[in-house]
């Protein structure tokens, strides 16, 4: 037991080694950038660096964070809510998973700067517009996830389930949600990616306020220092979010995977 | 009810199995899953409290069929089922363990079906899975960490959790050793013997239908219908291998059987 948890403890110290060395890999790579082209194509690792931190110290810098962090979130969690919840039922039912088919496809073709440009019509230009794009470009992710789960379940098991009079409640979650997580989760993470990545974009088309508004502000004044500053900040925080988020839920949900 | 009370002494499948009662009773009349295709002729079965039958045919000839209406699992389009059994259970030819739980806790899946609050499952799945020869060590591991015997087993040690009247076994033992095979045998007919538990059994292998059963059932394809019944003439503590391959001899002496598995000149090894 000890040492199965020593070696677990391990593994994890030495993925976040592996994810570090990739950071500072990347970090070089910029600098030879900006050795090679100069500091109006690409500033200096230290000095957006050192201008994220200026950023982060303002009150509006940290206050644009968290602006962005709640709408990407609200957007995101709406979806999950409606996706899996409508993911399940269409599974379940044959007509209905042939039915949504050409949805999910069509849903899935928008680019999401079409939908920016249909909320700003709609919502203007507050907080709705980007949660409803992040909302409306990870939906379909979401929901195809949930009716593949149900979908792609192994008949045998419920039979199984069945044939021992298992109650329905316990059958959904003992025999059907581990499997239909199994598919779901990718999903999920890619949605959470891709809501990370569509808010910044709403913003810098729609708002005054938040991280994709600070990208526009340094935009209008040619301030590529500033740029990579945010850049990084929401690369940073996507990491942030896979390693203490994504990856424990993962470790959770599918530990029974990795037994050796 | 009333053989429960009567001493019933363990090793007596014959003679006095006129007198017991009956278990299930199978009528089926028509199945078919497609409707041009018929997959079932009218075919019939009672199995009396105690009793092992084995249904033997050659692959696609409905006998999976047959078990799974005989169990519940599906209806058959039209025919009749009763049955006394309080508690069955069905040992499939895949172990069917869920991936993500423990032995344990696939062993104790089974009791969900009961009244029983979690810890007197976890109580009585631990003790059949001892009584199986499984180790505490043994308890904590998923499906994937035990090798296939030790899954076909914990399938059954899940599926005697529930004490069982009635056991519906589909092939559970083909994927198995000789070795592992028998020491299945061995517990399921302890089972049979200690608590009357009546076993339907589906397999292809004739020689183990021979073993374990009082009757067997022939079963023909196209549509599934029972060919010819025979009682296995010896008690199960006089079957040797030895014996046994003389039954099957006079089994696929029979013409008709021997072309249903195939086994014209059925001595040639090749």
């Amino acid at each position: 037991m000890i040492h199965h948890m020593l070696s677990t403890l391990m593994s994890k110290i030495w993925s976040g080694w592996g994810t570090l060395a990739g950071v500072f890999l990347i970090f070089a790579l910029w600098q030879v950038g900006f050795e090679t082209f100069g500091s109006l194509v690409l500033p200096a690792p230290l000095e957006a660096l050192s201008r994220l931190v200026d950023l982060v110290a303002l009150p509006s810098g940290l206050e644009y964070i968290l602006i962005t962090a709640k709408r990407a979130f609200a957007g995101f969690l709406l979806a999950s809510a409606f996706g899996i919840f409508f993911g399940l039922i269409a599974g379940w039912s044959n007509t209905l998973s042939l039915l949504c088919k050409p949805f999910i496809t069509v849903a899935l073709g928008v680019p999401p700067i079409a939908w920016i440009v249909l909320a700003l019509l709609w919502f203007g230009g507050d907080d709705g517009t980007p949660i409803f794009t992040v909302f409306i470009s990870t939906i379909p992710l979401i929901f195809a996830g949930a009716l593949q789960g149900v979908r792609m379940r192994e008949k045998e098991l419920d039979e199984m389930a069945q044939s021992f009079h298992v109650p329905l409640v316990q059958r959904f979650w003992q025999v059907q949600a581990p499997q239909i997580v199994s598919y779901l989760f990718p999903a999920w993470a890619t949605a959470l990616g891709l809501s990370w990545k569509v808010v910044v974009m709403a913003e810098l088309l729609s708002s005054t306020r938040g991280i994709g508004a600070g990208l526009a502000e340094a935009r209008v004044n040619i301030d590529t220092a500033s740029t990579m500053a945010w850049i990084v900040v929401v690369v940073g925080l996507l990491l942030v979010i896979e390693g203490m988020l994504l990856n424990p839920v993962k470790d959770y949900v599918e530990g029974w995977k990795h037994a050796e | 009810m009333l053989n429960d009370a009567a001493p019933l002494l363990s090793v007596v499948p014959r003679g006095s199995a006129e007198t017991k009662p009956s278990v299930l009773s199978v009528s089926v009349e028509d199945h078919r899953y497609h409707p041009l295709q018929q997959t079932l002729a009218p075919s019939a079965l009672e199995l009396k409290k105690g009793e092992v039958v084995s249904i033997i045919g050659p692959s696609g000839c409905g006998k999976s069929t047959f078990l799974r209406i005989a169990a519940g699992l599906i209806e058959a389009s039209t025919g009749k089922i009763s049955s006394t059994a309080d508690r069955t259970a069905i040992l499939f030819q895949e172990h069917r363990l869920l991936p993500w739980k423990s032995l344990l806790n696939n062993i104790s899946f089974g009791l969900q079906g009961q009244k029983l609050s979690k810890f007197q499952r976890m109580k009585k799945a631990r003790t059949v899975a001892y009584a199986m020869g499984f180790t505490e060590d043994d308890l904590i591991k998923y499906p994937s960490e035990l090798s296939g015997g030790m899954r076909q087993r914990g399938a059954l040690a899940r599926a005697l959790a529930v004490e069982p009247d009635l056991l519906f076994l589909d092939e559970p033992f083909s994927a198995l050793d000789i070795g592992r095979r028998r020491d299945l045998y061995r517990l399921v007919l302890h089972e049979v013997d200690e608590k009357q538990c009546s076993v339907l059994m589906v397999t292809h292998d004739v020689t183990e239908a021979l073993a374990l059963s009082d009757r067997v059932l022939i079963m023909a394809p196209d549509p599934g219908h029972f060919a010819k019944e025979y009682e296995v003439p010896l008690t199960r503590s006089e079957r040797t291998r030895r014996n046994l391959l003389e039954l099957e001899a006079s089994l696929l002496a029979d013409d008709r059987i021997a072309q249903l598995f195939n086994m014209s000149n059925w001595e040639q090894l090749v």
